[in-house]
């Protein structure tokens, strides 16, 4: 386990520096040169002044040199400056952190309570109506997209409240902030839902076709018992997995859902900084989220392990 | 090894069917949601392919008299804002999603294929490195990736398509990798090297058509998540650019704006992506079924 933690830890190490090398190579190959189009939106056009952004900046340097910089600043908190709002890129990204953190939380709790029941439900009575429309509901989940799922949430607001759930960040208290962000939580993690059940029932069915069900059925076990205390207990390990999936799942959601509410958290930040061509937070903001998703899989992992004494690793 | 599988269910099914139409029967009473989700599929590529045809409106064409008219004869879905038909539009945005969506999955597979044989049968160093950097590219979520690749390479349609394909270089790689490291060790593919058959020859010619079964489920479940992908790029702005109608634009530019007084701006384009989503999908699952029972649920 100790050397399986450590060479885990490792690939975790390697797979971050492979991304921040991607990042960092593909914002450098973007047509146009940043100072060309920051030199010309600020309607300067002396050479020197030109030099001088660039040095200020840093891309006067050599690519290597400036691929350091980067890693060394985040190492030691120093994230550089935003090209937009020329304020500090930390200063820029760590007020939405918690808005986008809440959001994802609330998500995945909507998800994981819709998603177990109904998975569960569907693998005990496979192949009857029941199942069929679940399994229906779940695939139509997951071809809903979500910022669609958003506009029509905001139109049925709209048409029986004539009012917007609006996001203000003058909204305190633990209650109100949980009705404010329910809504959204609600459309971001209906999606996620029908993933969670469909691991569920599959893991479910697994389970219930194991020789120790049979014996637990043949020993004279109610029904409610072999699928609660015997199946459920033994399938849900694998849908703990579920949540290192979820994690890059629910990012691909949470940045249209921010965009169609209107909530300034950094998934919708992102594709802001994407557009308005500010690197200095793009390849923050993609490092961070990149974090994420590789720490909460490596939890998961770790999670497991401890779960499920039945796995062993090799170093 | 895919018409082995298929004959196989026949032969369990008890089917006597022998010839095409009986067993396209056959398989439509097996499998009726993956039907629902081939027919779907059927009429979104006939809408495409004869859109001149079934539209009375151009697409592009704006006309300020009916700005955000309703539903009606001419205009079956309304207009838009612009004045411009949201059923043509919508029939004409089929191309633009099919054509990403079937053209980011080939190039994806295409890819991923040529990486997964090479380092499933070559193993090695090559093997060691090309896993992890499929790691590394894994451990973006598929639109981060995707938004990335498409604002390092500016908007148009090839750029979208390059875009989506990218990020599924790995999943595809990774599968055909582990059944390629599988068929290695049957005795075929040892019966084919004693009789000094090149190795190149043998991965094209030997282990390649056993993968053909897996690649199509993989294929077909992709390809809903490119159509999502697409449309979710081109809603953030970021995706196929103007002229070009796409489901995913239609619903950012003007949809939230007008939702009050033109719901049809929001619940048309928005059926659509789900549509075509959902038919690829129930076709998926079928096929899954279908050809690789081992994943059957």
């Amino acid at each position: 386990m100790g050397a399986y933690l450590v060479r885990r830890f490792g690939l975790m190490l390697l797979t971050l520096f492979g991304i921040s090398v991607i990042i960092f190579t593909l914002l450098r190959i973007v047509p146009g040169n940043i100072v060309d189009i920051l030199f010309d939106s600020a309607g300067m056009v002396d050479p020197a002044e030109k030099q001088r952004i660039a040095r200020e900046l840093g891309l006067d340097l050599s690519l290597p040199q400036q691929y350091v910089a980067w890693i060394s600043g985040i190492l030691r908190g120093d994230l550089g400056y935003s090209y937009v709002s020329e304020k500090p890129a930390l200063e820029e990204i760590a007020p939405r952190i918690p808005i986008t953190a809440k959001l994802a939380v609330l998500a995945l709790v909507f998800s994981v309570l819709i998603g177990v029941p109904l998975g569960v439900i569907s693998a005990v009575r496979q192949n009857t109506l029941t199942d069929y429309a679940l399994r229906v509901l779940s695939l139509s989940g997951l071809s809903l997209p979500s910022f669609w799922l958003g506009l029509l949430v905001l139109m049925a607001f709209v048409s029986w409240f004539d009012t917007l759930p609006i996001y203000s960040d003058r909204i305190t208290g633990f209650w109100a902030q949980l009705a404010l962000f329910s809504v959204p939580a609600a459309a971001v993690g209906f999606r996620s839902s029908a993933l969670v059940m469909r691991l569920t029932r599959s893991s479910m069915l697994e389970v219930l076709r194991q020789d120790y069900i049979r014996t637990a059925r043949a020993k004279g076990a109610t029904r409610q018992s072999v699928n609660y205390r015997h199946a459920l207990r033994n399938a849900l390990l694998p849908v703990v997995t579920v949540i290192g999936i979820e994690a890059a799942f629910l990012i691909g959601g949470l940045i249209v859902t921010e965009t169609v509410f209107n909530i300034p958290g950094v998934a919708r930040f992102l594709v802001e900084a994407i557009r308005a061509r500010d690197y200095p937070i793009v390849q923050n903001l993609v490092m961070l989220i990149a974090v994420v998703v590789v720490v909460v899989n490596f939890v998961v992992d770790m999670l497991y392990a401890v779960l499920d004494p039945r796995i062993k690793y090799g170093g | 090894m895919a018409g082995g599988t298929y004959q196989a269910e026949l032969n369990r099914a008890g089917a006597s069917a022998t010839g095409a139409w009986s067993q396209a029967w056959f398989l439509v009473r097996q499998y009726p949601l993956g039907a629902i989700g081939a027919l779907i599929m059927a009429v979104f590529v006939l809408a495409a392919i004869f859109a001149d045809a079934i539209t009375t409106q151009s697409p592009l064409a704006t006309n300020p008299r009916v700005s955000l008219a309703g539903p009606g004869a001419t205009y079956i879905m309304g207009a838009d804002f612009m004045g411009r038909d949201v059923y043509a539009r919508i029939v004409y945005g089929a191309r633009i999603s099919l054509a990403v969506g079937i053209g980011s999955t080939f190039l994806g597979c295409l890819f991923g294929v040529a990486i997964g044989l090479a380092s499933g049968y070559l193993g090695g160093w090559f093997d060691l490195i090309v896993q992890r950097l499929m790691d590394i590219m894994q451990a973006l979520p598929l639109l981060v990736l995707a938004l990335v690749f498409s604002a390092a390479m500016g908007p148009s349609l090839q750029n979208t398509i390059i875009a989506i394909a990218i990020p599924l270089v790995p999943s595809v790689a990774r599968v055909i990798r582990s059944n390629t490291l599988a068929l290695r060790e049957l005795a075929f593919v040892e019966a084919a090297q004693a009789t000094g058959m090149s190795e190149w020859r043998l991965a094209i010619r030997h282990i390649l058509p056993n993968t053909i079964a897996p690649l199509i489920v993989l294929a077909t479940a992709q390809l809903g998540s490119t159509i999502l992908t697409e449309a979710s790029l081109s809603f953030l702005g970021l995706g196929v650019p103007e002229p070009h109608p796409s489901w995913g634009r239609m619903l950012s530019e003007s949809a939230a704006e007008y939702m009050r007084r033109a719901p049809w701006l929001v619940i048309f384009p928005g059926l659509a992506i789900s549509l075509a989503v959902f038919g690829t999908n129930l076709l998926g699952d079928a096929l899954r079924d279908l050809l690789d029972p081992r994943q059957r649920g």
